[in-house]
């Protein structure tokens, strides 16, 4: 018995979406603004985009951040995912449950005590700071959440499917990147991608751990803001918003259209013949 | 044991096809004193088994009674904890799954998501480095013999269960194995299908002449399709006979519990001699007498199990000359369509009962025999078998 939405619903759906997205909507209307001022509206404009054009210090900081997401995502990618088939492969070996509490554990430590214990050690190991150190910063609190969403994906995965193609000849290496990584693809990808979107968006980690010049984004912008907001930041921040949603909607759709084609085959494999 | 009724061929066997009864007849597969530890479970338990070049074996027994475990050491997933395993001569201890010449239908049938049914079935072959015009033939010879021709381009989530199946046992055929394992491989099928796809498994293996190893836990399945059966229970083997030995002539209460229905019926032996044993049942009193000779003796407790079909039912009194009679009270009718199973008690208890079927030959005709009839169950002197254990 489902007759549309109830008056409660209606209100607590508006209610919701509004305060998660409000904040949003606002900057992103704040970026097209003629006047100089943050909160006076004078008009509508692009120049604080074209502006951004002309701003090498941001640019310079969007550059190193993408730069960081992409390798840090990467390298955490791939040790996230070896965690993961560890821990859903291995069966019961002694220390399993800690060594999986230890994986998952940076997922809920206060950033603040990861940031500074990495800028600690690599004080210890006379490091110099920067890029590289930010980077690995990155990748030990994505590689977490990458094992967490490739796990999911391996736990519904069916073992004899790579003892089938041991058994057919093809030795255990080949079997992983024949047979194990194009069904857990998705599951990598998704990892891939919530490990770049993490990076790009950390603040906290890589001011302890960053050194000069590797200035990332919202370190640049959390800089600027605490001189005075000017709509170039607002400008900066739309685009970053616009950035992610394009992407998650497009992975979304190609994920529903995928599923539905996949249905309507099953649906047709079975109706034609029992 | 020792006193099974020494007949040779009990039913059907493919002609001048038995190298189990020349014990010079060299074996393809053997299984050494094997056992197989999993911490204190023990799933095979000090097992040799001989398995012969041509043969269609069935490997027969309950959940957890060691079957999977011991086909799954022959393809290699599992190691032996102890014991020896050969296949044509080679002692397989140290081989990995993807050097063995086996290849293994799964239960599941674990098909490849992501490749279509040709690059399913050609997987195997690639493996081996095999020329792409080979490849291309030999698959197409697969999709032949397996009816898949025009599913070729399908991912496996495109085709129905039956046809999945035929996908497993193409790809798993195409290397043309030494020995083909099949792991349950009718189980999610239903049971017209089941029942036809067997008739092809036999066919199949005839025409390639190959060696095929199955594991199931339907009695029908390898009565139906293998050459010779072995029972398991806990890890051991109860008996290794084809199909008609272990239904005639089980050599154990639980292999004639586990094949088909039976009456098995507790009584003391009374007298032995060469002609035979003569024996008294230990529920309605009745007297056995058996052409079959036993090793016990006289005051020993056996059992003497009779398949139901072999129970004959007269209602009023049975002719003359008829031994080894019962009396009893019919108890339950099952209908069962093409035949008719009688419950008739003998005893006090509710369990007391010798089973009795009859084939409904004829259509529309009342049934002559309904319940709370008297009646008397009778069979002949060779209907049985007498078991010790």
């Amino acid at each position: 018995m489902t007759r549309g939405p109830t008056w409660f619903n209606l209100t607590s759906l508006v209610l919701g979406f509004s305060f998660l997205y409000l904040p949003i909507v606002l900057l992103v209307i704040y970026s097209f603004n003629e006047s100089r001022l943050v909160t006076v509206w004078g008009g509508f404009s692009t120049k604080w985009y074209a502006a951004l054009l002309e701003n090498d210090q941001l640019l310079d900081a969007a550059w190193v951040t993408l730069r960081v997401a992409f390798v840090s995502a990467s390298v955490a990618t791939v040790l996230g995912t070896m965690a993961a088939l560890v821990l859903v492969r291995s069966g019961r070996f002694r220390g399993r449950s800690l060594f999986s509490g230890m994986i998952f554990a940076p997922l809920v430590m206060p950033e603040v005590i990861l940031g500074l214990s990495l800028l600690l050690l690599f004080v210890a190991m006379d490091q110099a700071r920067g890029f590289w150190t930010v980077m690995i910063a990155h990748t030990t609190f994505a590689m977490c959440y990458v094992a967490v969403v490739v796990q999911s994906r391996l736990v519904g995965f069916d073992k004899s499917v790579e003892e089938a193609a041991e058994d057919l000849g093809c030795p255990p290496v080949k079997t992983f990147f024949l047979i194990t990584l194009p069904i857990i693809l998705p599951g990598v990808i998704a990892g891939w991608m919530l490990a770049f979107t993490l990076s790009l968006d950390d603040l906290v980690i890589a001011s302890f751990t960053t050194g000069p010049g590797a200035t990332t984004l919202p370190m640049k912008i959390y800089s600027q803001v605490r001189l005075g907001v000017t709509p170039e930041i607002n400008a900066v921040c739309t685009i970053l918003v616009a950035f992610v949603t394009v992407g998650v909607i497009a992975a979304s759709i190609v994920s529903k259209r995928q599923q539905v084609q996949r249905e309507r085959d099953e649906r047709a494999a079975f109706g034609a013949e029992g | 044991m020792g006193a099974v009724l020494a007949k040779k061929s009990i039913g059907p066997v493919r002609r001048e096809f038995v190298p189990w009864e020349d014990p010079d007849h060299p074996p393809f597969i053997e299984f050494r004193n094997v056992t197989k530890k999993f911490g204190d479970f023990t799933a095979v338990n000090n097992l040799s088994l001989k398995i012969y070049e041509r043969e269609f074996f069935a490997l027969l027994g309950g959940s957890g009674c060691g079957k999977t475990t011991l086909m799954r050491m022959l393809a290699g997933f599992e190691t032996p904890t102890t014991g020896q395993i050969f296949l044509d001569g080679q002692d397989l201890a140290g081989i990995p799954p993807f050097r063995r010449p086996s290849n293994m239908m799964f239960q599941s049938y674990a098909l490849f998501p992501h490749m279509n049914v040709e690059k399913n079935i050609a997987f195997g072959l690639k493996q081996d480095n095999m020329p792409a015009g080979e490849i291309e033939a030999r698959v197409q010879e697969m999709l032949r013999l397996t009816k898949l021709e025009q599913f070729a381009k399908r991912k496996p989530h495109q085709l129905s269960g039956g046809q999945r199946q035929r996908v497993a046992l193409a790809r798993s055929l195409a290397k043309r194995p030494k020995v083909l394992l099949l792991d349950e491989p009718l189980g999610a099928l239903d049971r017209k299908l089941r029942e036809e796809t067997q008739f092809e498994l036999m066919a199949l293996q005839e025409d390639l002449k190959m060696t095929f190893l199955i594991v199931t836990h339907d009695q029908e399945e390898a009565m139906t399709v293998a050459d010779r059966i072995a029972v398991m229970d806990k890890g051991e083997l109860v008996q290794v006979a084809t199909p008609g030995e272990i239904y005639e002539t089980p050599n154990s209460r639980f292999v004639a519990d586990f094949i088909g229905d039976v009456n098995l019926i507790e009584a003391k032996v009374m007298e032995t001699s060469e002609a035979g044993t003569r024996l008294k049942a230990g529920i309605g009193g009745y007297d056995i007498d058996t052409a079959q000779t036993t090793d016990a003796s006289a005051g020993d407790t056996v059992w003497y199990a009779i398949r139901p079909e072999k129970v004959r039912i007269h209602l009023g009194e049975p002719g003359e000359g008829t031994v080894n009679q019962a009396g009893g009270l019919v108890w339950d009718i099952a209908y069962l369509g093409d035949m008719s199973v009688i419950h008739a008690k003998i005893g006090e208890g509710d369990h007391d009962v010798l089973k009795a079927t009859f084939a409904n030959v004829s259509r529309m005709v009342e049934q002559p025999i309904t319940w709370d009839d008297k009646v008397v169950l009778s069979f002949d002197r060779d209907a049985g078998v007498i078991l010790r254990r």
